[in-house]
């Protein structure tokens, strides 16, 4: 036995969740129920950053996954069903699509993994660093590490010899501003196309987009 | 107390996540008694505030004088009504809604400091961790509406998704104004930076930041689907909204989600604006009741410290529960234009006014010789300096 390990333990549960809420979501021919699949596997995934000390990508995961596009999307099935729990067949020519783009990448992933050393008989890596942090009390990497490497400060990539090697280390500043004018494009984008189709004198009253919510909205 | 308890069976280390495991079960239980007693205690005094303001008694007989037992008679009859799944709904998903929408609140508590230290896991990014959970509610509430297989509750859930993913957004940016003030997302340190006297706390710190209070009360009110935003469930359009098709046990589970998320909301509110467990006046550092002092002290000082938060949370879920019974519900376009008309620019103007604040006041206006402020500049300045040292 290779020793009894909490860790383990755990990261097998969350990954069984994981993989779990996935297969929900590709054998599920209820859309909503394909959803919760959807939930259920980045929820694990959550749980996986959670158990790997990284708190802010665990919530990060939640919020913008679980919180917003999966409920984003089950309001869009609510709102565009025609009927009650819509079922979906999946034709041959979907899974077709499907299993050419997720064939080279279960390929790339299988040879990431392979390629990790301790994966052929090294010391699982959070047992390493677990054992680093109790005997040299490294703190973990916090919030605010992280808000100053997005501004351009990377305190843990300054001293190390990576530094020399590569000047990408200083900092995420530009892929962060980056992101931000992209996010931008994309609500400006969004919000042209919603607002092509309707005539100037209803896009003054707001709650057009409202207004078929329920009897009470009558204005 | 994972130390404590592992020193004390004398764990090898190989086996301390047994310490790990029995601590996390005693403190979850502690938090589930913790919780359903709000829940318990909060219905009463719903039906209490609720009857004094219609001009009634409320609940009197179960329990003797104030019947202050109706929540387990409550209980008892919702255990043994009937259990019913409407024949068109989707069993399954109609069976699993309501613990999709109590566990996220449940997990909020995880994260909450009640005192001094007394937090069931200090997250460094409490703040964020508590409103991405809060978040998940919802999807319960949707799934309910959606898998009863009735329109009333289709209409109800989606109501409730687009009037809670709305008012998210001012909810969140309210709560990034104690953030920025403290300049950190660790709810205890938080808490920490608004000691002393009540005008410490953030929601006195500067105009701005008591109207982002205000704001963070109305999108909490909304955010809980409580009165008057309680669309989802708007009974004189929508039958009961999205529980249309639930009775009994399932019923209840979304009740206590809804009580538990008042108590959730508040307890995050009191945190961020009110201080904390920090009393109005510092009676506990007069009374040398501080850990430096000694075990015992400190203990009373934490203890103490927990009345204060209890007590401003039982504030705060009173004052929802009496804004439900005095005010009106508005329509869902009105919700949603207050939400993204009003509450929204108003924070936006609010969380530049008081970024603006902290960089030219950064003790605020009545705060003297406080240093953290002070010292949490200098550490800022040491970071960028050692950032740009290559």
């Amino acid at each position: 036995m290779m020793g009894f390990d909490a860790m383990a333990i755990f990261f097998w549960l969350f990954a069984v969740v994981a993989c779990a809420g996935a297969l929900i979501v590709v054998v599920s021919r209820n859309i909503v129920r394909a959803a919760v699949g959807l939930i259920v596997s980045l929820f694990g995934v959550a749980l996986l950053f959670f158990l790997a000390g990284a708190e802010f990508l665990g919530a990060m995961q939640l919020m913008i996954y679980v919180g917003g596009t999966v409920v984003l999307l089950a309001f869009g099935v609510m709102l565009t069903a025609r009927t009650l729990f819509l079922r979906m067949s999946t034709t041959a020519d979907q899974w077709l699509v499907a299993i050419l783009l997720a064939l080279p990448l279960t390929v790339i992933l299988i040879q990431a993994a392979l390629s990790y050393s301790p994966f052929h008989g090294g010391q699982p890596s959070i047992e390493r660093t677990a054992e680093k942090s109790s005997a040299t009390s490294v703190r973990p990497i916090t919030i605010t590490e992280l808000g100053m490497a997005l501004l351009g400060f990377r305190e843990n990539g300054q001293n190390s010899e990576a530094v020399t090697l590569f000047r990408g280390n200083q900092g995420y500043l530009l892929p962060f501003e980056l992101i931000s004018v992209h996010l931008l494009v994309v609500l400006i984008g969004a919000a042209y196309l919603a607002r092509r189709g309707v005539p100037k004198t209803m896009a003054s009253s707001d709650a057009a987009s409202v207004s078929d919510l329920g009897p009470g909205s009558t204005d | 107390m994972v130390r404590l308890l592992s020193d004390w069976l004398t764990l090898t280390p190989k086996y301390e996540w047994v310490a790990y495991v029995a601590v996390g079960l005693f403190q979850a239980a502690i938090l589930l008694a913790l919780v359903m007693t709000a829940v318990a205690v909060a219905t009463w005094a719903e039906r209490k505030i609720a009857g004094r303001i219609q001009d009634r008694l409320g609940p009197t007989r179960v329990g003797g004088r104030f019947g202050w037992l109706q929540p387990v008679a409550d209980g008892l009859k919702l255990l043994t009504k009937e259990d019913l799944i409407p024949a068109s709904a989707d069993s399954i998903l109609f069976r699993l809604a309501p613990y999709l929408s109590f566990a996220p609140v449940f997990a909020v508590f995880l994260a909450l400091p009640f005192s001094e230290g007394w937090v069931a896991h200090r997250l460094n990014t409490a703040a964020f961790f508590i409103l991405a959970v809060l978040g998940l509610e919802v999807f319960g509430i949707i799934l309910g509406g959606y898998a009863s297989g009735s329109k009333w509750a289709l209409l109800g859930a989606m109501r409730e998704a687009a009037q809670v993913v709305s008012y998210e957004v001012p909810l969140a940016f309210s709560a990034m104004l104690p953030v920025v003030l403290a300049g950190t997302l660790d709810l205890v340190a938080i808490g920490e930076a608004q000691k002393g006297w009540f005008w410490n706390w953030f929601v006195f710190h500067d105009p701005f930041t008591f109207i982002a209070f205000w704001i963070y009360v109305t999108c909490a009110v909304a955010g809980t689907n409580r009165a008057p935003f309680d669309l989802a469930e708007a009974e004189s359009e929508l039958v009961a909204g999205f529980h249309t098709e639930y009775s009994g046990f399932r019923w209840s589970v979304f009740y206590m989600g809804e009580y538990a998320a008042m108590a959730a909301v508040s307890g995050l509110g009191v945190v961020l604006f009110l201080g904390g467990w920090n009393g109005p006046i510092p009676l506990a550092d007069w009374l040398g009741l501080t850990p430096e002092a000694g075990a015992i002290a400190g203990f009373v000082g934490q203890l103490v410290g927990s009345i204060n938060f209890v007590l401003k949370c039982i504030i705060g879920v009173v004052f929802m529960i009496s804004l439900r019974w005095t005010l009106p519900r508005p329509r869902i376009d009105q919700v949603m234009s207050m939400c993204w008309k009003y509450c929204f620019p108003l924070v936006t103007i609010a969380f530049l006014g008081a970024t603006l604040w902290t960089l030219f006041l950064p003790d605020g206006l009545l705060n003297w010789g406080h240093p953290k402020a002070a010292t949490r500049e200098a550490s800022v300045v040491a970071c960028f300096a050692e950032g740009q040292a290559p």
